[in-house]
């Protein structure tokens, strides 16, 4: 067996594939969230919709969106076939199970990628269909900035948004540190500095993320 | 005498490893808080014995917390309430009166039950038998100042090397993973000059037995680690995830 | 059968370096064909399975545990001895030999004992290139520790645990070669037979624990290492499978038993709490360098320890040994425990205890620390928490072992220690070559008698394992299998394994017919309290010739009111212990007659009627310089004697004042 596919057809290689499109998620989270925040300028949406603009617009990040789309599902369907995988290797489930030596969103990174997968297509459906595959936005019928108003108008979806913040604060508080110990980043020096990145970073940015819905709904944002 | 306890001990009993298995209830009258949970077994077995039923088969040895035979699933935890102890350690003062234990067999597919509470652990073996060791002969070896390992070098692989090979890693592991009793072996002989010249081949061969076992992937949850009775740390896991990158990217033989 | 012990000629300094060179060589392709079955997987047996193998021979490894890693050699904790000299204390392989024999009271042979010290340091580096972490110093060179009955530093140690790590490096020796297919391992296997053929070892019936069904293996070779049998006394520190079943076997298939009467009571280790005790854990000899060993000077005084103020403290072990003080070997302080403990000067609950103190070694390492960290004017407080650190550093894994057990925190209270059966000396009797009397039988490790005489040193057991495993066997196998070589295996349909299988069958069956009531346990506790109250630490005559009638009357008993559930044909813990209890109710009379027999005090071995004025071991060597080789038979033992000669030694009264 080659080297290559004996690593991507172990434990480890699977979790190394984990953690690396899980860390290139969250460099995409970054910049969706650092776009997405310029509508706390509260400035109409103007520079958002520049942002949005440059952002659909650009051939680099166009690219970028082809790989991300297939990080995504890799990391989808790596993640699910882990969870069978591991599932199969406890065949027999406890009684009773205390649980208290770690966390519970730690063992439940499954169910939370897919309370985050399915909020994704709804989420996609919402922005990145219309944008792309209507003419809505290029037509010039409206902008990205009037169609989150739009969206955000109803409550429910407000609430759905809100709520999956929450289950990527969880996902993100385990996998961002969980990616570096899975790829061999461990230093004695360094390793306290990015779990305590980690943290914060799965905070502030669901944060922000939620903020958006929220900020829009009660109209705090004009 | 006074502090004594009864208990109730819910007991998973499995005529071997076809058996579809039970829990049992046992009464335990007069338990004294100085008794290992072990010694509370033997009494259980020895009322079992007189009344003429089948005594509870688990596994033991040392009782003395380095052998590594012991192996109960007690109250939802692999080795009982405590940390840092393995179950023949466990003595009776950390329950009180009127108590009710649960006790499992560990839970992996990699470790099938044989009968009651003892499972097969053979699998840990065939891993040490796939890489676990330095290829040197006896007879080969130079004088042992020859050469020279820091102390912090000596100490870190003696931390990684205490680990007893209970399976209590895998058995609190969601995924029951061995990756940290697997990592605990390969670091130990990684950090060490002894160990360096077969490291890219040692990290291949038993992390491909690893696999060829059944055991889980990592997700690194940590409950390994928190219920290791020797308390091998996480960063061995990440060691070996690196060694293993490194041997199959990196290395030319691999 | 004649006792031979085939010492070879010559001075003592060259006898094994001249022998090895002569021992007649097996072809690698010969090697080939020739099985040899290795019985047992502690430190004795993973490293001549392992060497062995590596060597070319058919290997095939037996233990009646889950895996050959839990052997019991695992919790030795202490160290292992070797003359390296590395401290420059004035250590050698003379002294390490005269160490161990005056250690033994003079009742070793010089041979074995002389090529033991010879091949020590080779054995650290065995281990070191293995991977064994040993302590190392900040210069990165190996670390050495003081231990009990020597003057110089020549204890490699791995903090607490080196039994542990020397286990696992000969493990993964082993393992190694089971990956490699050169040995074969066969895991929860109890050997319950061994097989004859023309009065040579041949195979062995050993019983699957699983599937309880008996096997038949054949071999040129058996190697018994199948430890001791310290659990005859039911409470030791074995561990809870430590049995002498396969030695008893070979044994009674006529293979003599060497010394049983000399066993080792280790003075520390952690006092019986009460009736359910299972077994006693001990606490490594090593803290005699830091603790202090003393009693009340009042008896029966019920004082904290703490309230008990320095004069009225009695530091016997200094008192009585001024130079060796705590660090006396085993027997000594253990003798000397007891002592006091039966003169009412005893502690605790039970006052069968004594104290070990940390407080003043803990108080001298905190004043070096407050200097080494420049603290000006340390107040007591200060010094002890320094001085707690130091010492956490040293044995942090015994001090919470303690706790764990009793409750006691043993870095605010003096420890409680009572000696406890912890190793016997005696065993299998083997010559030079570590054969018994039976061709191709071989005993290594604690299952033979041979190197430490009538009392152990600290931190010589795990040498001896591993220097019969990995340098002596290999070499002197060869002289046997040499002769072999034109012997191809031998079908396991041979009558010899059929009726060997039929009787092991037959005796199994036994067992779960007699349907008594009375567990084996009951029998085995009875026992121990036998043995303990007196054949254990004090014997006299009228008490031996008690025990050895009460023995015969519980064998009786146990044969006609034990009861054993389950089949034979399944996993049955209670089966296995039946066997081996019945086992360690014969052993149990032999060991008397044996301390009967020798009417003299030496080492392990204190007959009352033998004393100093001082009470101290009063040995016979006119008498008693043997071997007692004692060979069984249907009706009664028969006592050969290996007369000991001492040609490099002058042999003298044995004292540590």
């Amino acid at each position: 067996m080659n080297a290559l596919s004996f690593l991507l057809n172990s434990t480890i290689g699977k979790k190394i594939v984990m953690g690396l499109t899980g860390l290139f998620l969250i460099s995409f989270l970054l910049v969706h969230c650092g776009v997405n925040s310029l509508i706390f300028f509260n400035d109409g949406g103007e520079l958002f919709n520049e942002g949005a603009e440059f952002m659909g617009t650009n051939l680099l990040i166009r690219t970028v969106e082809i790989l991300l789309f297939a990080g995504l599902i890799l990391h989808s369907i790596q993640g699910l076939y882990l969870v069978y995988l591991n599932r199969k290797s406890r065949n027999v489930s406890y009684h009773v199970n205390s649980g208290k030596n770690s966390t519970w969103y730690s063992k439940s990174m499954g169910l939370l990628g897919t309370l985050i997968l399915i909020f994704l297509i709804l989420h996609l459906k919402h922005f990145w269909v219309t944008s792309r595959f209507t003419d809505q936005i290029t037509g010039g019928y409206t902008t990205l900035f009037d169609e989150m108003k739009v969206v955000f108008s109803e409550l429910w979806v407000v609430i759905l948004y809100v709520f999956s913040m929450f289950s990527m604060a969880y996902h993100l508080l385990h996998g961002f540190q969980s990616a570096f110990q899975t790829l061999g980043l461990n230093h004695k020096k360094y390793t306290p500095f990015i779990k305590k990145l980690g943290f914060w970073f799965s905070i502030i940015l669901p944060f922000l993320f939620a903020m958006m819905p929220i900020s829009m709904y009660l109209g705090w944002i004009e | 005498m006074s502090g004594n306890m009864n208990l109730t001990l819910k007991v998973w009993r499995q005529k071997n490893s076809s058996d579809k298995g039970r829990f049992e209830t046992y009464k335990m009258q007069d338990i004294s808080p100085d008794m290992s949970f072990l010694e509370m077994f033997d009494v259980l077995n020895e009322q079992l014995i007189n009344t003429g039923e089948e005594p509870v088969v688990f596994d033991h040895d040392c009782r003395e917390g380095i052998c590594g035979m012991c192996s109960m699933y007690i109250n939802g935890r692999p080795h009982g309430p405590k940390d840092a102890i393995t179950t023949c350690q466990l003595h009776m003062r950390s329950f009180k009166d009127g108590d009710i234990i649960v006790v499992e067999p560990w839970r992996a597919a990699a470790f099938p039950v044989l009968k009651d509470l003892a499972v097969d652990r053979s699998a840990f073996d065939r891993i040490i038998a796939a890489g676990g060791f330095v290829s040197v002969n006896t007879g080969n070896a130079q004088d042992g100042n020859n050469l020279p390992i820091s102390k912090v070098d000596a100490d870190e692989a003696f931390a990684s090397a205490a680990c007893i090979g209970c399976g209590a890693c895998v058995a609190a592991c969601k995924n029951a993973s061995a990756m940290l009793f697997v990592s605990a072996k390969v670091n130990q002989l990684s950090i060490l000059p002894q160990g360096k010249p077969e490291r890219m081949q040692r990290v291949r061969a038993m992390v491909a037995q690893m696999d060829k076992e059944g055991f889980g992937a990592c997700t690194n949850t940590g409950a390994c680690s928190a219920e290791c009775p020797k308390e091998i740390s996480l960063s061995n896991i990440a060691a070996l995830n690196r060694e293993f990158l490194m041997a199959n990217l990196i290395d030319q033989e691999g | 059968m004649s006792i031979n012990s085939n010492i070879p000629e010559g001075p003592l300094e060259t006898k094994w370096t001249k022998y090895k060179s002569t021992i007649p060589l097996v072809n690698p392709s010969n090697k080939r064909n020739l099985e040899v079955l290795v019985i047992g997987s502690g430190l004795a047996g993973s490293s001549a399975a392992a060497t062995l193998a590596e060597m070319g021979y058919k290997v095939k490894c037996f233990c009646f545990q889950d895996s050959p890693r839990r052997a019991h050699s695992i919790a030795a904790q202490g160290g292992i001895n070797a003359a390296k000299n590395y401290q420059n204390d004035g250590d050698s392989v003379y002294r390490l030999f005269y160490d161990t024999i005056k250690g033994g009271d003079y009742r070793a042979r010089e041979a074995n004992v002389y090529r033991l010290a010879e091949i020590s340091p080779n054995i650290i580096d065995q281990c070191v290139a293995q991977g064994v972490p040993f302590a190392r110093e900040y210069g990165g060179m190996l670390s050495n520790r003081s231990f009990g009955g020597t003057q110089v530093q020549r204890t490699f140690y791995a903090a607490g645990q080196t039994g542990q790590q020397l286990l696992l490096g000969a493990y993964s020796a082993l393992e190694r070669q089971i990956g490699m297919g050169t040995v074969e391992m066969y895991s929860r296997h109890e050997m319950l037979e061994l097989v004859m053929i023309d009065g040579k070892a041949r195979g062995i019936i050993a019983r699957n624990l699983i599937t309880g069904k008996l096997e038949r293996h054949f071999g040129h070779a058996v190697l018994m290492c199948t430890g001791g049998y310290g659990n005859v006394f039911y409470l030791s520190t074995n561990a809870m499978g430590s049995n002498v079943t396969a030695a008893w076997k070979v044994h009674k298939k006529g293979a003599y038993f060497g010394n049983p009467c000399f066993t080792q009571i280790h003075p520390t280790c952690i006092p019986v709490s009460g009736d359910h005790q299972s077994k006693l854990t001990l606490m490594s000899e090593s803290l005699r360098n830091d603790g202090r060993i003393w009693v009340p000077k009042k008896a029966g005084d019920t004082r904290k320890a703490s309230e008990i103020p320095e004069d009225e403290r009695d530091y016997y072990l200094e008192r009585r040994y001024p130079a060796f003080g705590n660090l006396v070997p085993r027997d000594v302080a253990s003798r000397a425990a007891k002592e006091r403990c039966d003169a009412g000067f005893g502690v605790g609950q039970s006052k069968m205890a004594v104290y070990l103190d940390f407080k003043f070694n803990m108080m001298r390492y905190g004043r070096v620390e407050a200097t080494k960290q420049g603290i000006e004017n340390p107040g007591d407080d200060q010094i002890l928490a320094l001085g707690k650190e130091v010492v956490k550093e040293k044995y942090g894994n015994l001090f919470d072992m303690y706790k764990q057990i009793t409750g006691e925190d043993p870095y605010e209270v003096p420890m409680r220690i009572y000696p406890a059966v912890h190793y016997t000396m005696g065993g299998l009797w083997v010559d030079y070559n570590l054969m018994t009397n039976i061709p191709g039988l071989y005993a290594l490790g604690e299952a033979n008698f041979s190197d430490h005489g009538a009392n152990r040193l600290g931190a010589s057991a795990l040498m001896q394992g591993l220097a019969d495993g990995y340098f002596v066997i290999p070499y002197t196998i060869g002289a046997y299998l040499s002769k072999e070589i034109s012997t191809k295996a031998i079908s396991v349909d041979h009558p010899a394994f059929e009726e060997a299988e039929n009787s092991v069958r037959e005796k199994l069956g036994k067992f779960i017919s007699i349907k008594g009531s009375k567990s084996v346990d009951h029998f085995h506790k009875k026992l121990g309290k036998i043995m303990w109250d007196k054949c254990g630490m004090a014997r006299n005559e009228a008490g031996l010739k008690e025990a050895i009638e009460e023995i015969k009357a519980l064998r009786t008993e146990f044969w006609q009111d034990v009861r054993v559930p389950g089949s034979i044909d399944e996993l049955n813990p209670e089966l296995e212990k039946a066997g081996r209890v019945a086992d360690f109710i014969e052993l149990g009379e032999l060991m008397c007659m044996d301390a009967l027999d020798r009417n003299e005090s030496c080492g392990g071995h204190f007959r009352e009627e033998f004393q100093t004025e001082e009470g101290e071991a009063l040995r016979d060597d006119n008498a008693f310089s043997y071997v007692s080789a004692w060979q069984y038979g249907e009706n009664n033992w028969t006592l050969h004697k290996e007369e000991l000669k001492f040609e490099n030694i002058k042999i003298a009264q044995r004292s540590y004042k």
